[in-house]
């Protein structure tokens, strides 16, 4: 059995849509990333498989359980944190993991152990009220609270989003962990660099999927040639490879550009190039590609489609 | 980037309570440079860049924006910046023109050069024949350009940005740095903050927050030859975690 | 049953962490009765009145007597005439000019029927109203003492046409009122409140996704909000009778039970309310629009529904306050008991019914 079979998903607002025909399959016991910017539907479809929103078109089960018909079920086995805190804050950080552990009819010590790691992190100000805790501890705090009654399923709608780099990175430890309890993890995610870190991605942009596989998978389907390009001139470099006759795109990834091009350049020549444009310190490198740069391929020829 | 500071501050201290928010911090940035600012949740940064616009009050040390006192003439700086954030941003009910309208009238701006100014940015941006759309319903990376557009309205000497590619898809994320870039041409000085430290490495100086104190400061590339780290991100979580 | 418990738990900290609802509370309830209270009680003391006493007997003394002696009123002068009548209104001290005719205690005596006229200062109808009841009553006892008889056939004639109130109900009003205002307020606007500010921190969508049945979600989050309600009922009585002197007549566990429905009814209400609002300005707003207003104008409360436009009547016909004061006034003035507020009950029960059948429908198990 599959732990969730999403079939031809269609949902709107009003005038906008939010989802365009999204079918895709997840794994039992595997971290699957949505991987997308705002607007991308992530938090909707998220939404229709925890229950809480009714598709306007299609199917979805969790665990074989229709998210319609069988929203019991689901409500028993999924744990939910939401893309915005929301927990009590005017309860303290003790108070609001026995509520959720004995709406769920279990107690903090049953599953301990399941939280134990994240837990033990805030367990120091187990007194203090939610409201006063800093981001990273509201973030600890809510995973525990979803965690508490053992989900067979987590849904974590966008927990690393405004979340400096270094906190990010401890939660995504924290996850792995998971993984290896059984739980099967659904994240949604606007950074790019951490759809490496799942087993499975579904790229999103407006409502429509762009691609459902594993990082390496996507990876291994871009179709150009990559190069990290370095100047001095960071601004003036982009805009010159634009000007270059083999560039498909040129967009800055860090400290240097990089340039997709139809086929294999002989480095003389973009040198020569560049030379020529009065850029100094020039280094061109063949890269791999990461997520994010097949992420915006997709997106491009989406847009020429 | 010339080498006239445009921003100086000195062992600015910002104490609430007995907790040190901002510890002795000391920097400077020229015209036209674009700082990214940086520290983890919490750091501190948010309570810096208030002071820097004038908002809130140092508790001690010298502060100077544009050339004016934060402490004395707080007022005359929030003439001379611009401010975008993630949080405050256009009035969605609002169409594109009249937000100029609106802004530019707060800023003190002259009829006529609200007209040319709106023309001028909306033309760049390519949204010039959208002017008359309410904003709700646009892409978020638009509303972002839009922001940023307006923020820097008035030509003003200092641009705070603070998250501003938050949640945009990884294309306007990049043609949003271009208007930065061309800002900064412009000799506007940007302070930015980010959570993609990718994004930092587009910057001519970063600084690094660690518990209210700047650990580093530098351009990105001698930062990162000093700290023997290959990004940005692993100097970031070099710091941050010490 | 330990979720719901634990729901009511939560929600009991919720209350007692938050001053401000603490003060909405216990605060209001108290601020009220005694505003109400004490502006209707200072408006009728040492009230200055005229006699123009055309007999001067025996009865007619004594009953000046009761009037002046009972507090309420002042002998401000006596009058030999009717002509300076209108001069000594308009100085404005004297607001009551009390006139006995020719041979009253002959009269009482021979045919049983003599005229003690009653002329009130309009100006202020209001109090023109309370001081002709008091007045009133005080010759109305009078003679019950005197006579033992229950019918004083005199006759008022006073420049307002005013209705003699037996109960007078009028004085007391407010307590009954204020009652059904301030368990309106706090069970309905309190209840609704707390469930949109679920929504609005958006905890409303981690209770969506566990097990909690939303009649847990609804009872639980009603439960505190019955318990506080009855100790302001409670509160409310006893400001009434001690402070006040307001009787309770009836049957107190009547009484009680009545409240209790009230409170069911205001509660549903209420979270039918919330199952409109998306968050908690909007609650705030159709709770004072749609039930604290009507409440106060419609109700009976402070103006007559009999003085009302026919279409004003009927809109008064579907507010609950307006049956709940009835029954209070029933139970605590006239001191009767079922048997003639069954009809009023039935239909604040059923009322109770339908909106508690709306509401569980109503109340949505997802988001939208």
């Amino acid at each position: 059995m599959k732990a969730a079979e999403i079939h031809n998903i269609h949902k709107s607002y009003d005038e906008v849509k939010a989802l365009g025909g999204i079918s895709m399959q997840v794994e039992k016991g595997e971290i699957f990333g949505l991987i997308g910017p705002d607007g991308a539907g992530k938090t909707s479809l998220i939404r229709i498989l925890t229950t809480l929103l009714y598709p306007d078109q299609g199917q979805a089960s969790i665990f074989g359980m229709d998210t319609i018909r069988d929203f019991k079920g689901i409500r028993k086995i999924a744990g939910y944190m939401p893309g915005r805190f929301s927990l009590y804050q005017d309860l303290s950080v003790e108070e609001n993991l026995n509520f959720y552990a004995s709406i769920f009819g279990t107690t903090v010590s049953e599953n301990y152990h399941l939280i134990k790691d994240i837990y033990q992190q805030i367990e120091p100000f187990k007194k203090r009220l939610a409201g006063r805790l800093s981001g990273g501890m509201k973030q600890k705090l809510a995973l525990s609270c979803a965690l508490i009654h053992k989900p067979d399923i987590l849904f974590l709608d966008e927990p690393t989003t405004g979340v400096d780099a270094v906190s990010r990175k401890e939660f995504w430890e924290i996850l792995k962990n998971l993984e290896e309890v059984g739980i099967t993890i659904i994240v949604s995610t606007p950074y790019m660099d951490e759809a490496e870190l799942c087993d499975r991605v579904a790229l999103m942009q407006e409502g429509q999927l762009l691609d459902v596989d594993t990082p390496a998978n996507i990876i291994g389907k871009y179709d150009h040639e990559l190069y990290a390009v370095e100047s001095r001139e960071l601004h003036q470099l982009i805009k010159d490879l634009r000007s270059f006759d083999k560039t498909v795109s040129a967009f800055p990834f860090g400290d240097t550009v990089h340039l997709a091009t139809q086929e294999k350049l002989r480095r003389k020549e973009l040198q020569k190039f560049l030379e020529e444009k009065g850029h100094e310190g020039i280094a061109v490198q063949s890269i791999e590609p990461g997520i994010e740069d097949c992420f915006m391929n997709l997106m491009r020829k989406q847009n020429d489609e | 980037m010339t080498n006239e500071n445009i921003i100086e501050v000195e062992n600015l201290v910002k104490k609430f309570g007995k907790f040190t928010a901002n510890d002795r911090l000391t920097f400077q940035v020229k015209k036209g440079e674009i700082l990214g600012f940086l520290g983890a949740n919490g750091a501190g940064k948010t309570t810096a860049i208030k002071i820097l616009c004038g908002i809130s009050a140092p508790t001690s040390g010298k502060v100077s924006v544009a050339g004016f006192d934060a402490v004395k003439h707080p007022e005359k700086i929030k003439q001379n910046i611009g401010y975008m954030s993630q949080k405050f941003s256009l009035y969605d009910d609002l169409t594109i023109r009249e937000n100029f309208r609106l802004f530019g009238g707060i800023y003190g701006l002259s009829r006529k050069s609200i007209r040319q100014r709106t023309e001028e940015l909306l033309k760049r941006l390519e949204l010039y024949e959208y002017r008359n759309r309410i904003l709700e319903a646009l892409p978020l990376g638009w509303k972002q350009k839009l922001a940023f557009s307006v923020a820097i309205m008035h030509h003003p000497q200092v641009v705070f940005l603070d998250e501003p590619t938050s949640g945009v898809d990884p294309v306007t994320r990049r043609q949003f740095w271009e208007l930065i870039y061309e800002a900064s041409e412009e000799g506007k000085t940007i302070f930015v903050t980010t959570h993609y430290m990718d994004e930092a490495e587009y910057c001519d100086t970063v600084s690094m927050m660690v518990a209210g104190q700047i650990r580093a400061f530098g351009e990105p590339r001698e930062l990162k030859t000093e700290y023997g780290v290959k990004s940005v991100n692993d100097l970031f979580i070099k710091l941050a975690r010490n | 049953m330990k979720r719901f418990l634990a729901f009511v738990k939560k929600e009991i900290q919720h209350i007692f962490r938050d001053t401000r609802t603490m003060l909405i509370l216990f605060g209001i309830p108290i601020a009220q009765i005694l505003i109400f209270g004490y502006v209707i009680k200072n408006d009728i003391k040492d009230v200055d009145i005229a006699v123009y006493d055309q007999s001067k007997d025996e009865y007619t003394r004594q009953i000046t007597n009761k009037l002046t002696s009972s507090g309420y009123f002042i002998l401000n002068r006596e009058l030999d005439n009717m002509k300076n009548i209108d001069r000594i209104f308009k100085e404005g001290e004297v607001k009551l000019v009390v006139v006995y005719e020719n041979n009253f205690s002959k009269k009482l005596h021979a045919e049983n029927n003599a005229t003690v006229q009653l002329i009130a200062d309009a100006s202020d109808p209001n109090r023109a109203n309370l001081i002709t009841n008091y007045s009133g009553a005080i010759i109305h006892d009078f003679v019950k003492d005197e006579f033992h008889i229950d019918q004083l056939p005199y006759q008022i004639n006073s420049k307002v046409r005013m209705l003699y109130n037996q109960n007078l109900a009028s004085v007391f009003m407010f307590v009954p009122g204020t009652m059904a205002l301030i368990l309106m307020l706090v069970s309905a606007m309190m209840t609704s409140i707390s469930i949109a500010r679920e929504k609005e921190l958006g905890t409303m969508e981690n209770l969506l996704v566990s097990p909690l049945r939303p009649a847990q979600i609804v009872v639980g989050k009603v439960t505190p909000y019955v318990l506080l309600s009855i100790i302001n009922a409670i509160t409310i009585l006893v400001l009434g009778v001690f402070v006040f002197g307001l009787p309770i007549r009836g049957s107190l566990t009547l009484l009680m039970l009545e409240s209790v429905l009230f409170i069911t009814l205001s509660l549903s209400l209420g979270i039918l309310i919330s199952t409109m609002s998306p968050n908690q300005q909007v609650a705030m707003f159709i709770s004072l629009f749609a039930l604290m207003l009507p409440t106060l104008l419609l109700s009976g409360f402070i103006f007559p529904i009999e003085n009302m436009p026919k279409l004003l009547q009927w809109l008064s016909a579907i507010m609950p306050p307006k049956y709940f004061i009835t029954i209070l006034k029933n139970i605590m003035l006239k001191g009767t008991g079922m048997a003639f507020v069954w009809k009023e009950t039935l239909i604040l029960g059923g009322m109770t019914a339908v909106f508690i059948i709306l509401s569980v429908k109503k109340f949505k198990l997802r988001l939208e």
